[in-house]
């Protein structure tokens, strides 16, 4: 493997393998993401792309290989470090992760609570965000009051809230319909714009392709099949 | 800081019946704790408004002369305690009951010797309570001068040597309510805890740190223990409020009795002690819970 490529690399795996009891969950993995790149992660279903994400913010551990989150060695990182990596990331779980007890608002003043922001810092940025979104009129809201789509887009506006350099996104655009889809990607690609760098794993690439330039990875059975650049398609 | 404290508000308010659960369990615990406290306190010093006098007779052996006074009452007079010291001569002694006795009887009259003994007549200091007082009678008993020393209410050494006895028994039984309440406090934590997992996930995954998921319970536990405790102050003193009218009414003007309610610095302390109560549950409990 040449070191030397992915000197500018934020992310890079080597030979990343994770197994979870039996059969490997992915397989071998190398790879390297530069700043600012918009990477589309597809493959069907149970292929390793959740499993991909994870491993990168640490939800899980690899079983073999090694990731290196901007120069930091994964496999080094202290408990004590750990929540200061996740700062960094943005991310957008399957299941959106909201705290049903808390209102829109407050969810997404998490992201910047945990980091010690101050409170008028907090409710500028959260209304920003929300706004971004089309979420600032249920900001009082609970979660469960909400539809799928909603939820998702408050899911967004959390991963984006901290300003984080990375930001992670599985099936972000799974449960909702088309308008909603094209709503979040809108909001992804904004964010990609100012030089954000993301990561989406998504089963269906079709409807998200068209939306913009990036890198296209393949994953079957947990292996790296095919990295292609995507051509930009207009809006 | 405060941000946590309204957290804990919402937590408290999100968790009602757990907390409120917690919040009696602590409140009845102080309240036993300091009804206790007050029992007690008010009892000592009603025993010691009995010993007020710590006047004591000193009763001394047929041997002792009178040149040997100077010596001996020097010798108590250095005691701990020995505030006055009065000779009082076996002539004075019979001098002084006779003119009690006066017209009562004659007897005295037909006595050929004097019968009393030498004494000296002593005040001791009784602020410090009753056991210095008994320490001090001790030492001068052991002296070889002395016959014996009689003094106050003999029998209230004996009922306090009982009140002491019970008064072990009553803070031991506080012990139990304080360690109680500690443990509901501990396992409500727990269960809130539990109960609360997958949002402290969520919250590790946006990278809340440890102190972060910590804090609110932290302050949940010091609001339990600092309102649980006025509650439960608060309810002794409307007890106590509500039974002293009653009893000061009908017998106050048969005994006077001096009863006060907690000092402030008992108050004080109760009240802090039931703060920490309510934080070192918390302590405990998270400590086993996030490792
Ligand atoms: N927590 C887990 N425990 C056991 N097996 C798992 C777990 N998570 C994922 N897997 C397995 O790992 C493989 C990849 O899963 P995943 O990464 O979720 O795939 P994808 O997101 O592409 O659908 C699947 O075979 C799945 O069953
Ligand atoms: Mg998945």
């Amino acid at each position: 493997m040449n070191l030397d490529t992915g000197k500018n690399a934020i992310i890079r795996l080597f030979n990343v393998t994770k197994h979870y009891g039996g059969k490997p969950a992915l397989h071998n993995v190398s790879l390297d993401i530069e700043p600012g790149e918009f990477v589309f992660i597809s493959g069907p279903s149970g292929a390793g792309k959740s499993t991909l994400l994870k491993v990168l913010y640490l939800a899980e551990t690899v079983s073999a290989g090694q990731i290196l989150i901007d120069g930091m060695n994964l496999s080094r990182i202290s408990p004590a470090r750990l929540p200061f990596l996740r700062r960094r990331f943005g991310m957008v779980f399957q299941d959106f992760k909201l705290i049903p007890t808390l209102t829109v608002f407050d969810n997404v003043a998490l992201a910047l609570e945990v980091a010690g922001k101050k409170p008028s810092f907090i409710r500028k940025k959260v209304m920003h965000v929300l706004r971004v979104t089309g979420m600032e009129k249920k900001a009082h809201m609970l979660p469960p009051t909400l539809s799928g789509g909603e939820q998702q887009r408050v899911a967004v506006a959390r991963a984006v809230a901290g300003d984080p350099d990375i930001i992670l996104a599985d099936e972000p655009t799974g449960s909702l319909d088309q308008a909603s889809a094209r709503r979040v990607l809108e909001i992804l690609l904004a964010y990609h714009k100012k030089g954000g760098t993301i990561l989406v794993a998504s089963h269906h690439l079709q409807q998200l392709q068209t939306v913009v330039t990036g890198r296209s990875i393949v994953l079957e059975k947990g292996r790296l099949i095919s990295a292609t650049r995507l051509e930009p398609y207009a809006l | 800081m405060i941000r946590y404290f309204y957290k804990a508000l919402a937590d408290i308010r999100s968790n009602r019946f757990l907390n409120l659960i917690t919040m009696v369990t602590i409140s009845l615990s102080i309240l036993m704790v300091s009804l206790c406290l007050l029992f007690f306190e008010n009892l000592g010093r009603i025993m010691d408004g009995w010993n007020q006098e710590g006047r004591a007779m000193v009763y001394l052996v047929p041997e002792f002369s009178t040149e040997m006074r100077p010596e001996l009452a020097s010798a108590i007079t250095q005691m701990d305690g020995v505030v006055q010291i009065t000779f009082v001569s076996k002539d004075r002694a019979l001098a002084r009951l006779k003119n009690q006795m006066a017209g009562s009887t004659r007897f005295l009259d037909t006595l050929e010797e004097n019968p009393l003994p030498h004494a000296f007549e002593i005040r001791i200091q009784t602020q410090n309570g009753f056991e210095p007082v008994a320490a001090v009678v001790r030492q001068i008993e052991s002296l070889d001068l002395v016959e014996s020393v009689e003094y106050g209410q003999k029998w209230l050494a004996r009922m306090l040597d009982l009140f002491q006895l019970f008064r072990l028994t009553g803070y031991v039984m506080c012990a139990l309510f304080l360690l109680i309440a500690f443990f509901i406090t501990a396992s409500t934590v727990r269960l809130v805890f539990h109960s609360r997992q997958s949002e402290v996930e969520i919250m590790r995954l946006v990278g809340a740190t440890d102190r972060f998921i910590k804090m609110p319970f932290y302050v949940t536990g010091l609001i339990q223990g600092a309102v649980g405790g006025i509650l439960g102050l608060l309810i002794l003193f409307a007890a106590y409020l509500a039974v002293w009218s009653g009893i000061s009414q009908s017998m106050g003007d048969l005994f006077h009795l001096d009863v006060r309610f907690l000092s402030v610095a008992a108050m004080g302390g109760i009240w802090v002690v039931s703060t920490f109560l309510g934080w070192f549950g918390c302590y405990l409990s998270l400590r086993q819970l996030l490792k």
